[in-house]
């Protein structure tokens, strides 16, 4: 199921649409992931706050959009690219592969939200077909 | 069986009496068949599915999806004897529809995202949860009877 290169134009538009909204959205994803997903806060225990909007999920929400928009920018070698994180993932986090799809599930909840009539069914299959690619990459190193 | 808050009784009351079932329908099931291609295996008699386009204009997947929201009304109607009230259904997806239960977990993705773009921000993350809970419930009762 690789990326075509509509899937690329089409991943490269929305992204240049989502802008400066980056963060938030990645803040949004990420409390979501959380409420909607209680075992993924099993990552998070050393936390104060785990609310949604709180200071550690917005930070962190940042840092993982800052990620996949550095992944946007090298769609054309995500392993190449992420091959750091998917180390720092693999050998230091050991964040179980399945929940990549979670938090992909939740970033595609929040851009339909957020841009209802930009997100049509041929912006969402490409969009998840990359953080698909994305997870794929991250789980490069694990065994 | 399954514990309902009375937070989430009433969201899924509530996201359900405002549905238009057949617009959700139609563009939750035409969503699944595009952003999951492999489950146009089972609408072979649909006629044309070949493009996004055509999977949106196509009058038999509009039809269908309406079909299938509105069979998510006896569980809207019997929250507390979900698993029951599918068992004719489970048997049919199984026997003779011979649908793998993994798309149940799809079709529900598509829905949570098309209600999603319906609610806006009335979609919190608490709605969310609730929904994907009511969702996950219905996928569980759907695959009771397989074996």
């Amino acid at each position: 199921m690789s990326l075509t290169a509509k899937d690329v134009a089409v991943v490269k538009a929305l992204w240049g649409k989502i802008g400066a909204k980056a963060d938030d959205i990645g803040a949004e994803a990420l409390g979501r992931m959380l409420t909607v997903y209680p075992q993924t806060k099993t990552y998070f225990a050393h936390w104060a706050d785990l609310s949604p909007g709180s200071a550690p999920v917005k930070k962190h929400g940042k840092t993982i959009m800052g990620a996949v928009s550095a992944a946007v920018a090298s769609i054309e070698d995500l392993p190449g690219a992420m091959s750091q994180l998917s180390e720092l993932h693999a050998y230091k986090l050991r964040v179980d592969p399945s929940n990549f799809k979670i938090l992909s599930h939740n970033l595609l909840v929040v851009l339909a939200i957020q841009f209802p009539s930009d997100f049509t069914p041929e912006v969402h299959v490409a969009m998840d077909k990359f953080l698909s690619a994305v997870a794929l990459a991250l789980s490069e190193k694990y065994r | 069986m399954v514990e309902w808050t009375d937070f989430e009784r009433a969201t899924i009351q509530d996201i359900f009496s405002k549905m238009d079932y057949e617009s959700v329908g139609h563009n939750a099931l035409a969503r699944c068949l595009v952003v999951y291609p492999w489950t146009q295996r089972y609408f072979g008699k649909f006629g044309n599915l070949y493009n996004a386009a055509a999977i949106m204009g196509n009058p038999m997947v509009a039809a269908h999806g309406a079909v299938v929201l509105h069979g998510l009304d006896k569980a809207v109607k019997n929250m507390d004897n979900i698993k029951a009230t599918y068992a004719e259904l489970s048997v049919l997806h199984s026997e003779k529809l011979h649908v793998d239960p993994d798309n149940f977990r799809l079709l529900a993705d598509c829905l949570t995202i098309v209600v999603a773009s319906r609610l806006g921000t009335g979609f919190t993350a608490d709605v969310q949860a609730a929904f994907q809970k009511f969702l996950a419930v219905v996928g569980s009762a759907l695959t009771k009877q397989y074996h």
